[in-house]
């Protein structure tokens, strides 16, 4: 593991000359799919960071476009036979050219500053935003606003933004979650997890962290979640803010006694992508306590649907109509953390479902994590390819197991006049378990 | 230079021609280890016209043109030369025609490989030379490297399967070689001048390629050796039986456990060497064809002859194997590739003779390939920032060479000359035939500004 490095001179070198520009990741680049050119690839952009090192070219403007232009999807180091490290180079270069000033100024710096250390950072804070723009969104005011073209007034970006912030939906998991819950009686003990709420899940999927404790309980497994819990800190490793990443996991490792579960489980692909590299955070010879008990805490992450598959989880009984379900990867899921098949076999599982298999499925469908808001016109390209090959999976519903994903899906579905719905994984599995007591009682 | 660029910009348009260095140095390099040269612009035409208005604007302006596809060639092929253009046809990526009944596809040069295998699936049928770059190798630079592969032992390379081509020559005219047809006695085969030419000759902006019916069944075994020996007397016993499985391919064990480390596909780690073998064909003569090697693998010391279970097993397998290049990228920074080739029945003495320089001179050589047509993979792990390794890696290499041709082969099987074996092809090749190829070149570009300086230089190189 590479120390916490902020620039790309400092980085060992070792990860920059790792790639050997085989080439085997450019057709699974989505910028380059779409661009066919070379500095929109993998290979690409390394070649630009070691030019970087090798002081032939500037980190500045130009690096920072292209550096911004990548989704950070990771599918690259899926295909990567060499193992080159491209998360570290990615989260090193975009962080320094956060520092350097290169990525932007201005308006742009306020707005990073208010929601990645003044909002993301405060759960509290956070809170209160989801509920203004809950207010918001159910009083009528939304549709108001929108037709008088207000938010154009703060910027066109903002302006198209706007209608793409998520559906808060009260009450939040802390209203839905109690912050021990027991299996019902009649359900061995197997142990005592802890649950991560997450920031935007929390707000705006609340019923998928209510789904995730009901499937956890009833494969007897307590479910311990802290009240307001903070970011996980992956929004900042990713968008050059390793300083208030390392702030974000410190904070959030402290909320939990990692002596006395068996795991820590995330439900959202992209957080948990990030959740499993805390020890990466910290330099073990300056901070060798925390760095000791990150990587502890590395060990106990689990994503839901691994942890299920792992341990073993109890099918469903019952019948239910056939449903044709299909299953788009999260990057973060598949490439960052390397789960394909648990969200499957959870699938497999709900009764009824048949599950049909997506065309290009772990191919980002340009959400990644802002994104959509950042880079517009590629999100709506991948977007619109996704969208295609949703509709030719001939599925009467697409499931996913990432807040992103699910929201830009959700859109993209919409754009098309589609009404097929979104769903999760551990939805289905949790509404099954409900219609399985129901039907006994 | 900027008026002259002006007039490329306008013939292909402003976001298809790449001048500024965060667009350029990407394009500094193929797949071959320490060759890096900036161009001074990428053009990326979309059309046969275009391409032949580029080449006839280079030939005004006199500046070099490096053709390239994917850039994922082995041998610097397609590397810049200094103050030259990069010509990229990824855009000229359409098929064109599937014909069934001729059973043949024509193709633009940008396709990749693999999408033309797909299609022809389609229509029952097969694209056979199976590089192991398939996944995003261009066919065009298939063609001007003539590519080989895992399947080239029972099907051939690329050559085999080209019937014509459309080519670019060096003045800008567009000429069309070869036919249609499956006999074509008409003249000198130009279009053979033109395979494997890695770009010294002319652009190639069209394939027409030969298909052959898809075989209906494909069963692959690995079998593991307890040495490097007794795997290579396996593959010569297996040929003497008169037995062309399709593939025939050895990996040692350092190869094995950078693979596996990164497949995780469950490798037998522990072997000394694998051969991967796969037979396809007819149903009955892939079961008999099977049963006899795995007969023969063991008769000859192996340990264990796995066979896969499905189709789906046996393809992992090949991905895997043709993954052992990059994989082996993660032991060392720098990872020097070789080609050589000898005739099979020299095939044991060639494995062991590396394996002994390898020792002789301190260096890591991991080494895999397809033993079944004597085509062996060397590969040097080392540093390319540790001057004095690599002066022992030139060294090796230079001994592996020479030993390479007094076996009577060749000093690369399928990865083309570029830059990489320049300095090799002199001691192959006798005075009159060297004399030849600089005669040839001469001949189709006078001015030297097709892919200069690569398999050899123009002017004779003082002794």
């Amino acid at each position: 593991m590479t120390p916490p490095v902020r620039s790309l001179r400092e980085l060992d070198y070792g990860v920059l000359q790792q790639c050997m520009h085989c080439g085997m990741c450019l057709p699974t680049c989505p910028t380059y799919l779409t661009t066919k050119k070379e500095r929109h690839s993998p290979r690409g952009r390394i070649a630009l960071m070691r030019a970087v090192a090798d002081r032939q070219f500037e980190a500045g403007a130009e690096l920072a476009e292209e550096m911004n232009f990548c989704l950070g999807c990771l599918a690259c180091t899926t295909a990567c036979p060499a193992g080159v490290e491209y998360g570290t180079m990615f989260e090193t270069a975009r962080a320094e050219l956060e520092a350097n000033g290169s990525s932007g100024g201005g308006m742009r710096r306020f707005w990073r500053w208010l929601a990645l250390e003044q909002i993301f950072l405060h759960p509290w804070r956070l809170q209160f935003v989801g509920w203004l723009l809950r207010f918001y969104q159910r009083s009528g005011l939304a549709e108001g606003i929108r037709a008088l073209r207000l938010p154009y007034l703060l910027g066109q970006r903002l302006g198209d933004l706007e209608p793409q912030a998520p559906l808060m939906e009260a009450p939040f998991s802390d209203g839905r979650i109690g912050e021990l819950e027991r299996p019902p009686s009649g359900v061995p003990v197997r142990g005592r997890v802890g649950m991560l709420s997450g920031c935007i899940q929390s707000l705006a999927f609340a019923s998928v962290n209510r789904a995730t404790v009901d499937v956890l309980l009833a494969n007897g497994w307590e479910v311990f979640t802290p009240r307001a819990q903070s970011c996980c800190g992956s929004l900042h490793a990713h968008n050059g803010a390793p300083d208030l990443a390392v702030r974000a996991a410190f904070a959030l490792m402290a909320r939990f006694d990692l002596g006395k579960l068996t795991a820590v489980i995330t439900n959202a692909g992209g957080c948990g992508s990030h959740l499993k590299h805390y020890a990466g955070l910290f330099d073990a010879a300056r901070h060798p306590k925390t760095a000791e008990r990150a990587k502890a805490w590395d060990a106990k992450v689990k994503d839901i649907h691994e942890f299920l598959v792992e341990t073993g989880f109890r099918p469903p009984e019952g019948r239910a109509p056939g449903r044709r379900i299909t299953y788009h990867d999260s990057c973060h899921l598949a490439h960052g953390q390397g789960v394909r098949s648990a969200p499957r076999q959870v699938l497999r599982a709900v009764p009824g479902v048949e599950l049909v298999e997506l065309a290009e499925s772990d191919l980002c469908c340009g959400s990644a994590g802002i994104y959509n808001v950042l880079q517009p016109e590629e999100s709506q390209r991948l977007l619109d390819r996704k969208t295609d090959r949703i509709e030719q999976a001939g599925a009467a519903a697409v499931a996913t197991a990432n807040p992103g994903c699910h929201l830009q899906l959700a859109r993209g579905l919409v754009q098309r006049g589609s009404s097929m719905p979104v769903v999760q994984p551990v939805v289905l599995l949790a509404e099954a378990y409900r219609e399985e007591s129901r039907s006994r009682a | 230079v900027t008026a002259p660029l002006n007039d490329l910009r306008n013939l292909v348009g402003a976001d298809h021609l790449l001048t500024e260095p965060v667009d350029v140095i990407p394009y500094s390099f193929d797949g071959t280890a320490e060759l890096n040269q900036r161009p001074m612009a990428v053009v990326l035409p979309g059309t046969t016209e275009e391409v032949a208005a580029c080449v006839a604007w280079a030939r005004e302006h006199r500046v070099p043109v490096v053709t390239r596809g994917s850039g994922t060639g082995l041998s610097g092929g397609s590397v810049p030369v200094p103050g030259g253009l990069v010509l990229g046809l990824t855009r000229l990526d359409r098929i064109l025609e599937v014909d069934p009944n001729n059973l043949t596809l024509r193709a633009q040069p940008g396709v990749i490989t693999k999408a033309i295998d797909d299609e022809a699936a389609r229509h029952g049928l097969m694209y056979p030379p199976d590089p192991g770059s398939l996944k995003i190798s261009t066919i065009g630079g298939n063609v001007a490297e003539n590519s080989g592969g895992l399947r080239g032992l029972k099907y051939g390379v690329t050559r085999d399967y080209v019937m014509a081509l459309q080519v670019v020559l060096a003045d800008g005219q567009v000429a069309r070689l070869g036919s249609a047809c499956v006999k074509d006695v008409a003249g000198y085969s130009l279009k053979d001048l033109f395979i494997g030419s890695e770009g010294t000759l002319g652009v190639i902006t069209e394939v027409l390629l030969k298909l052959v019916p898809r075989p209906e069944a494909r069963k692959t075994l690995l079998a593991t050796f307890p040495s490097m020996a007794t795997a290579a007397r396996a593959i010569t016993a297996i040929i003497a039986a008169r037995i062309i499985p399709c593939t025939l391919e050895f990996i040692d064990q350092t190869t094995l456990r950078c693979v596996e480390d990164y497949a995780k596909i469950g490798l037998p780690v522990d072997a000394a060497a694998v051969l991967l073998m796969e037979t396809d064909g007819h149903p009955a003569a892939v079961a008999d064809e099977a049963a006899r090697m795995e007969a023969i693998a063991r008769a000859e010391g192996a340990d264990r002859v796995q066979v896969a279970a499905d189709e789906a097993e046996g393809a992992r397998l090949a991905t895997a194997r043709r993954q052992a290049f990059s994989a082996l990228a993660r032991l060392r920074p720098t990872t020097i590739l070789e080609d050589v080739t000898v005739p099979r029945t020299r095939l044991a003495e060639m494995v062991a003779f590396v394996s002994e320089t390898a020792r002789r001179h301190r260096l890591q050589i991991a080494t895999f390939g397809h033993m079944g047509d004597g085509n062996l993979h060397p590969t040097f792990l080392t540093d390319e920032r540790d001057a004095e390794e690599m002066a022992r890696v030139h060294l090796a290499l230079s001994e592996i060479v020479d030993k390479t041709i007094a076996l009577g082969g060749t000093v690369t099987g399928e990865h083309g000359v570029g830059l990489a074996k320049k300095a090799y092809l002199k001691r192959q090749y006798d005075p009159a035939s060297y004399t030849l190829l600089r005669a040839v070149k001469r001949a189709l570009d006078p001015e030297g500004l097709l892919n200069p300086g690569k398999i050899f230089d123009l002017e004779p190189t003082p002794p």
